[in-house]
């Protein structure tokens, strides 16, 4: 009998349709990575053959390149255009609407959560560990306390996430600066499933193990067989082998004390003149939650709506109060948005709000470095190296304590 | 509908100066929702529409296209004074249009080589948006306006509340539908990350950059963006066309305050 809830399994290659088609058997909307405008996107996924074999990709600051890998490698790219959010907090929601009858009375609906349900459940298939952290740390914010967005813990409760460790990090990725990778942290319980994929003499295959009981459950109908120890070591190896080529790596210095010491630093107007204020950054950081209020009505004006749509600190409308917005320059509005992820998101939520996926670095059209902006204020301002790395554990430490964002 | 409720409709208004029609048009485009609109306004005054014109004073008035004549100058006035709100609509109303083109160059020499008798044509040195001549209550960018845009610019204006209308980068829509980005995946050159967001992010979604129609954005930085449109194959006289289309004197008059400007 097989104890699926401790062990590790081997899933080969061709092993991949048949976790779809469970995944989709289940009524779930798998979502994956696929390759799609030049780029290794989200999307739904209704057969393996549409995940990216053989595809990978090559990062700067500033560029992305979908490139054919010389292997047959599934999960050997990192992170795209999009995250997760997309479909845990997605870009527009309707939250109520109100309508006026002929006598002139007014019924408000709030967004039913049966309806919610009648939304497929979805299966993440290929979440990255940094990204795993992400969903962690916006669930938090989004998910915990007495503020909890309900529909948004409702989508997250509802989903089955396939975690597949990071075994080609890209020359943007700094997750072990955040203690966010490449491994799946096996005290993590934010996810379903766990693998890690493997190409070697041995074959193409994925060391894969259970994170839950719907995973457990899961694994007893796919065709896996036992893992060997050797197989279990050569998975740790590769991803003992990412964290030593990580791309980027974050100053090893208290970052929430360095945000809260820069705050006059000169380099923000050095910043300021490359920033094009775009947004780009923060609709592609998987932890950005920020949205504004929209007001619809109709012609009729017996109509109206709330929706609730992505917003960004970088929009001047962001911070607009009567006689104008409060952060008017660029230089304050890139200032709020790497004080608040790197320093403030600390003293809301207990955690950095950066989990080293280097999205920010990629998608910036001018490539403004998050790494070399905090390595730059450091150096201005002579914020000591820390070489215990406190932040990244704490991270850790807030991460398992808190149950805001586990499933 | 009783005939009191219909005589208390708000009235609308549309009128044109120098433009092609192309924003009107964009109000007639809106079929289904232009017969509930029809109901709820009286439209009193849309010569694309219909010929029966009445007369003011109009509660809402759109104002297509620029001044270029002394004729519309005058006119826009007497407009202004009719409208208890009056709302631009496209890039001629709200920058100039591309008939601006003629506020960098000679006039008179244009004139006498397009027309064959240049000394029928009245016509006035600049062409300038309406703005710059009456006050106006909201302006709506693009060439041509979006319908949606349209729709809930009037829908506000109708039951008193603000617009919502974001005057952020058209990256915003980019990233909100999903595109991938053209400049940073494909190093396509695209204006986005200074224009104005209005029309969904069109041209990106079908692999193109943007090209700027709906005018810069409210914090547009574009001595930052002028280094990657000349890495990702701009030349000079490209890059010059490419500012200096629909919205060319608004963009031109960034390009000067930029050259000046530091960031604060």
């Amino acid at each position: 009998m097989k104890d699926v809830r401790r062990d590790a399994w081997v899933l080969r290659d061709d092993g991949l349709a048949a976790l779809v088609r469970e995944l989709a058997r289940d009524g779930r909307q798998v979502i994956g990575p696929t390759v799609r405008d030049g780029a290794i996107v989200l999307a739904e996924v209704d057969d393996a053959a549409q995940l990216p074999h053989g595809w990978g990709v090559e990062l700067a600051a500033g560029r992305y390149r979908l490139v054919r890998r010389e292997d047959a490698m599934v999960f050997a790219h990192s992170a795209g255009p999009q995250s997760w959010k997309a479909y845990l907090h997605p870009q527009h929601v309707r939250r109520w609407t109100a309508d006026r009858n002929a006598g002139g009375e007014w019924t408000v609906r709030g967004e039913d959560e049966r309806e919610a349900d009648a939304v497929p459940a979805y299966a993440f298939l290929g979440v990255r560990p940094c990204d795993l952290r992400a969903i962690a740390v916006q669930g938090r914010v989004l998910g915990g306390g007495p503020g909890a967005d309900t529909a948004y813990r409702r989508r997250l409760d509802r989903t089955f996430i396939v975690a597949v460790e990071c075994t080609d990090p890209g020359a943007t990725c700094f997750c072990t600066s955040m203690g966010s990778g490449p491994a799946v942290d096996v005290h993590d319980r934010g996810y379903d499933l766990a693998m890690t994929e493997l190409l070697d003499e041995g074959g193409h295959r994925f060391l894969i193990r259970a994170g839950s009981d719907a995973g457990a459950e899961l694994l007893t109908r796919l065709p896996v067989e036992g893992a060997a120890p050797l197989t279990e070591s050569a998975a740790r190896h590769v991803v003992a082998d990412a964290a030593e080529r990580m791309g980027r790596s974050m100053p090893p210095v208290d970052l929430h004390a360095l945000m809260a010491g820069s705050m006059a630093a000169e380099r923000w107007d050095d910043v300021a003149s490359r920033c094009l204020t775009c947004g780009n950054c923060t609709m592609v950081c998987p932890t950005c939650f920020c949205t504004t209020t929209e007001d619809v009505t109709d012609l009729t004006g017996d109509h109206a709506e709330r929706w609730q749509r992505w917003d960004s600190c970088f929009d001047l409308d962001f911070s607009q109060l009567h006689g104008g917005p409060v952060r008017a320059s660029g230089r304050s509005r890139y200032r709020q948005w790497l004080t608040h992820k790197l320093g403030t998101w600390h003293d809301q939520f207990g955690e950095s709000g950066c989990v080293g996926c280097g999205r920010c670095i990629v998608w910036c059209p001018v490539g403004i470095d998050i790494t070399e902006e905090a390595a730059a204020l450091a150096e201005e301002t002579g914020q000591p190296e820390n070489r215990g790395s406190v932040q990244a554990a704490e991270s850790v430490r807030h991460a398992r304590q808190e149950g805001g964002g586990r499933r | 509908m009783p005939a009191a409720a219909r005589a208390t409709r708000p009235t609308l208004a549309v009128f044109k100066l120098a433009s092609c029609d192309g924003c009107q048009l964009t109000l007639l485009d809106c079929e289904d929702e232009l017969l509930e609109l029809a109901g709820r306004v009286e439209i009193r005054h849309f010569l694309e529409a219909s010929s029966a014109v009445g007369s003011g004073p109009y509660d809402l008035a759109l104002v297509e296209g620029s001044i270029t004549t002394a004729e519309d100058r005058r006119r826009v006035h007497e407009i202004r004074a009719a409208a208890r709100h009056l709302v631009t609509i496209g890039a001629c109303a709200t920058a100039g249009g591309i008939q601006a083109l003629r506020n960098f160059a000679d006039v008179a020499e244009y004139r006498a080589t397009v027309y064959a008798r240049p000394e029928y044509i009245a016509t006035l040195a600049t062409s300038t948006p309406v703005s710059a001549h009456v006050p106006v209550d909201f302006e709506l960018r693009g060439c041509p306006i979006d319908r949606g845009q349209l729709l809930e610019v009037i829908t506000a204006f109708l039951v008193g509340r603000k617009p919502d209308i974001p005057d952020h980068s058209v990256c915003f829509a980019c990233k909100r539908r999903g595109t991938v980005c053209v400049t940073v995946a494909h190093g396509t050159p695209c204006l986005g990350p200074v224009t104005h967001a209005g029309c969904g992010a069109i041209c990106p979604a079908y692999g193109r950059g943007c090209y700027g129609c709906f005018g810069p954005s409210a914090s547009p930085n574009l001595p930052a963006l002028i280094p990657l449109l000349r890495r990702d194959g701009m030349d000079e006289p490209t890059l010059g066309r490419a500012l200096r289309t629909y919205n060319a004197t608004a963009f031109a008059e960034l390009a000067a305050r930029s050259g000046e400007e530091r960031p604060s």
